[in-house]
């Protein structure tokens, strides 16, 4: 069973590395962006196929190390 | 003073902080993080400068769950000394015995450079061969040491005054310009509520021989040596 966690700053967190890929993108001529915030994604297969149990241990794989919960929000996905 | 300096992989600048803490009269243990304890009668263990786990998932994330951060913990909830000097600052905070986090540098440069500080406190056992107000001339080298925390943490640190020293300019003004990385307040380092645990930034152990540089990180090292009480 595969999972993903994406990690990102929270609302009001300074994100340097963001503001410096906004200015490349726009020194590219991407049109439209208006700003970028950059994040951190987890592909992660479990062994097993309990879906809660997996949630469970995302939870708290994410509470324990994957987050800091200070500058930092997650997100649990589940597939198949 | 019994000190025991933790290595990790990818720490860097055990051997400098080492050779301060002799210096000053301490006697040092090297630990190796996947050791479960401490040796017997430590009084003060250090976290020292580097790149533990090469920065990986966040600086200092992966050394602040160590084996030896449990006995860290332990040994702090006693009331024992606990030094975390740069990415050491980091790793007591990803591992709870400091709050807030070290973000990328507002301006995202690694900055090494000469660099001075107040000394907010000169009545801990950090600091007691100082005095309160000094500037001191020490180094920074870091890529992440933009101080972060919730407001009211940030109040808390400032209301309980247990902030221990602030980037300043010559003059000991804390400005804007004279601000590294962006740290709220100009934070280059913090102290525990019980005032036994230490991070910062900054290097002091650079700054102990006027053969390289200057000694006004000496001041540290002597404050905790002639500091000493049963932890």
């Amino acid at each position: 069973m595969k999972a993903r966690v994406t990690v990102t700053l929270k609302n009001g967190v300074l994100d340097p590395q963001g503001k410096a890929i906004e200015g490349a993108l726009k020194s590219l001529g991407i049109d439209g962006v208006g700003s970028v915030r950059q994040g951190k994604v987890f592909d992660i297969e479990f062994t097993a196929g309990d879906k809660a149990a997996a949630e469970s241990a995302l939870k708290d794989a994410c509470e324990k190390l994957l987050a800091n919960t200070v500058i930092e929000n997650y997100r649990v996905e589940i597939g198949a | 003073m019994k000190a025991a300096v933790v290595t990790f992989p990818g720490s860097n600048r055990e051997g400098d902080v080492a050779t301060a803490l002799r210096q000053a009269g301490a006697t040092v243990t090297h630990v190796w993080h996947a050791d479960t304890e401490l040796p017997a009668g430590t009084d003060l263990v250090v976290l020292p400068g580097g790149f533990s786990y090469g920065d990986y998932l966040r600086c200092g994330a992966i050394a602040g769950r160590a084996h030896i951060m449990d006995a860290t913990r332990a040994h702090a909830a006693r009331g024992g000394y606990v030094l975390g000097i740069c990415n050491g600052f980091q790793i007591a905070c990803e591992a709870g015995l400091l709050p807030g986090v070290l973000a990328r540098n507002a301006n995202l440069k690694f900055v090494c450079k000469r660099q001075h500080l107040t000394v907010e406190r000169a009545d801990t056992a950090f600091t007691r061969a100082y005095t309160k107000g000094q500037v001191i001339d020490v180094c920074i080298a870091h890529g992440e040491g933009n101080y972060i925390v919730d407001p009211e943490t940030l109040a808390r640190l400032e209301g309980e005054g247990l902030v221990a020293f602030r980037y300043a300019d010559a003059d000991g003004q804390v400005t804007a310009e004279a601000n590294p990385n962006g740290s709220l307040n100009g934070i280059a380092g913090i102290y525990s509520p019980g005032f036994n645990v230490l991070g910062l930034m900054p290097h002091p152990e650079n700054l102990i021989d006027s053969l390289t540089g200057g000694t006004d990180g000496r001041g540290m090292f002597e404050s905790l040596i002639s500091g000493k009480k049963a932890a």
